[in-house]
């Protein structure tokens, strides 16, 4: 399909089944706001967050995190070898952070008053920060963007003032995330006595934090492989290999920080003691977080694109893993009742990461986001080997 | 002086009394689920219900004991509610309630995010779930009765046992604590004293609090006796320092680094991919 001139967007049957779902999401949307969230949602006075707040925003955001780390390593640090893959955790990073604010804002009761927070200065909130901050982020995501839009798009003032401002949005671009990826964890130190005491800690804003920081990375990497065999590209094998280093240390200094926070709380045994919520908090810290160290430690796993790429898949699974043990597995037991999705919350949250990937596909095929081809062959290039074409 | 209500639940007979006037005076509509007459399921507080009695059958070998307990918003002395709400929806006045803004004030700042309902130690606050635009409601202790026309509550007016005392909350856990001490009967602890960091209304009881649906303890620890806003200012205090501390570590970072690195044209770098099939 020819949009324009300069415009082009390719309809393959896939993309008209995404399209299909997003119809689908946006009439059952509608129907929320005229009815309210009691006749499309599950929840209830005892589950007042749902698959919206768990899933589409905390892991929404948190997947997200690949737009903060990349952005540290490559424009802070000046790791320049990462340069190919920045623009699209910047992009992925973005379109996370709309997909979250859509679903914030179909989530909220009383949505027309969305925009009070902004000038009500309840600081002594959590969800304040949280709000400002991703707010904030949004913008500054969408202006280093526009840097980008206006190489397609000519307009060489725009250009320059973007570039001007170009090295204060990276620093907020990486502060502002820091601040509410941890905050998202602080919303529920006020589940003190609810949540339970194996992911409860006063420190569950390092963990969120850490965690998506250390999820950037196997995130770059999944998704790099995806657009790759979507657009018969070579992976970027060398730089997801490189990043596993990054994964790798910072996963060994959260499995020691969390260890040291259990038994400091002195719950570590509860870790042991047979009942869901342990056997969930098992799973998730040797399913998603050992076994994944000892892959990225070996170099005949991390050095091959099915050894990466599994392991970064197991860190990407961990870390939604994680949000959902906090949102439902460990608010179970004091929440009391029970709550599992409508089939219109499924199938709202279908429809906006159908939007997601749309919107993705639309981006790098109209705007120079992906690497160009030669620069990609450049370094060790284990994926020309035959046999590891995924 | 902050009011309180201390509720004695040895003196409870569930006539229900306190329920029906809640709902007159509050002008809450009864619709079937909440209010019924049903003895065996436990009532649900919910936005159409603010207080709910329910009964409760402990058995100690041949001895079983019967007893009611009234339950609503605790109005506690620092609100989870009140500090979770990005829009300080909530408050505590001074009289000692804590009311929700947009319906008794008239001060429409709700965003209906529910953050309020996750905060809420006691599991208070209710939402109107089949409604389009939604308020978060629950007990707000009377508050026009006692600002304008300096009535007690209406479910104390009508207990016809006085099970709820109204007055300043000092000198009902004076009171609370004379009784306790005057009958062995009763168990050496006023709920609300300290729980959460202490709440207007009190409870006392000769049946353990764990019993009658009060949590003593959580996970094998006893409920903290830190009000919930403390503990998450504790986290928050450290915003601006971090914004700061962590925005000035990497500026430097970046132009330390910045001279060592080569110069790329980053518009050279990257094109946008042919959708081949
Ligand atoms: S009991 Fe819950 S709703 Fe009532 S004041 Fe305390 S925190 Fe707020
Ligand atoms: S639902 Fe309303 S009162 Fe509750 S925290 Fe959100 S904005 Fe505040
Ligand atoms: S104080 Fe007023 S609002 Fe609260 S339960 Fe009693 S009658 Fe209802």
């Amino acid at each position: 399909m020819q949009i324009g001139r300069n415009w082009s967007f390719r309809i393959t049957a896939f993309r008209m089944l995404l399209f299909a779902f997003v119809a689908i999401a946006v009439a059952a949307a509608l129907y929320r706001f005229v009815y309210g969230l009691g006749a499309v949602t599950n929840l209830s006075d005892e589950w007042p967050w749902g698959l919206w707040i768990g899933f589409d925003l905390l892991c929404g955001i948190a997947l997200a995190g690949g737009g903060f780390s990349t952005a540290l390593i490559v424009h802070v640090l000046h790791k320049d070898k990462y340069l190919p893959i920045a623009r699209a955790a910047l992009l992925t990073s973005l379109i996370g952070y709309i997909i979250a604010l859509v679903s914030l804002f179909l989530d909220i009761g009383r949505w027309y008053n969305f925009w009070r927070p902004f000038f009500y200065w309840g600081f002594h909130s959590v969800l304040f920060e949280v709000f400002w901050c991703i707010s904030l982020y949004t913008t500054v995501q969408v202006l280093e963007f526009g840097d980008i839009f206006f190489e397609k798009v000519n307009f060489p003032a725009m250009k320059k003032i973007l570039g001007a401002l170009m090295t204060p949005m990276l620093i907020l671009g990486i502060v502002l995330p820091s601040l509410h990826q941890s905050s998202l964890g602080s919303l529920y130190i006020v589940a003190i006595d609810r949540l339970y005491p194996l992911w409860w800690s006063m420190i569950i804003p390092f963990f969120f934090v850490w965690s998506a920081f250390f999820l950037g990375p196997a995130m770059v990497t999944v998704e790099g492989t995806l657009a790759a065999r979507a657009y018969g590209r070579e992976p970027e094998m060398h730089v997801f290999e490189s990043l596993t280093k990054v994964t790798l240390w910072m996963m060994v200094i959260y499995l020691i920080v969390k260890i040291i926070d259990l038994v400091y709380r002195g719950v570590f045994s509860m870790a042991f003691n047979g009942s869901y919520e342990s056997n969930m908090f098992l799973i998730e810290m040797i399913g998603f977080v050992v076994i994944p160290i000892i892959m990225y430690a070996i170099p005949s796993i991390r050095t091959k694109l099915w050894g990466v790429l599994t392991a970064s898949i197991l860190v990407v699974v961990g870390v939604i893993f994680n949000r959902m043990n906090v949102v439902f597995t460990g608010m179970a037991k004091a929440a009391g009742g029970s709550y599992f999705p409508s089939f219109w919350e499924w199938m709202i949250t279908i429809g906006m990461w159908s939007a997601l990937v749309l919107l993705y596909c639309f981006v790098v095929e109209n705007f120079p986001i992906l690497s160009k081809e030669d620069h990609v062959s450049h370094g060790h290039d284990f994926a020309s080997k035959p046999g590891i074409h995924a | 002086m902050s009011k309180g209500v201390l509720v004695d639940v040895t003196r409870c007979i569930a006539c229900r009394s306190c329920m029906v006037s809640c709902k007159s005076w509050n002008d809450l509509p009864s619709i079937p689920g909440g209010f019924q007459n049903n003895w065996d399921a436990p009532g649900k507080m919910d936005a159409n219900n603010w207080t709910v009695v329910n009964n409760y059958m402990i058995e100690d070998g041949d001895d079983i004991k019967w007893r009611f307990v009234k339950k609503q918003c605790m109005h506690c002395l620092e609100p989870a509610c009140e500090s979770a709400c990005f829009t300080h929806s909530f408050v505590k006045t001074k009289e000692g309630a804590v009311i929700y803004k947009p319906t008794t004030l008239n001060q429409d700042y709700c965003v209906g995010c529910r953050y309020c309902m996750i905060a809420c130690p006691f599991g208070v606050p209710s939402f109107q779930w089949d409604k389009a635009f939604p308020y978060v409601l629950k007990c707000r202790f009377c508050y026009d009765r006692m600002k304008e026309e300096g009535l007690e509550p209406a479910c104390v007016t009508s207990c016809p046992t006085q099970t709820l005392k109204f007055g300043d909350r000092e000198e009902l856990l004076a009171e609370a604590w004379d009784r306790i001490n005057k009958n062995p009967n009763y168990v050496k602890r006023v709920y609300g004293e300290k729980e959460y960091g202490g709440t207007s209304w009190l409870y006392i009881s000769d049946v353990p609090f764990d019993k009658i649906g009060f949590r003593t303890e959580a996970y094998g620890k006893p409920v903290t006796e830190r009000s919930i806003p403390s503990l998450t200012w504790d986290v928050l205090k450290w915003t601006p320092a971090i914004f700061f501390g962590w925005g000035a570590l990497l500026t430097a970072m970046r132009a330390y680094t910045k001279r060592r690195a080569e110069v790329h044209d980053e518009s050279e770098m990257y094109a946008p991919v042919d959708p081949k099939e």
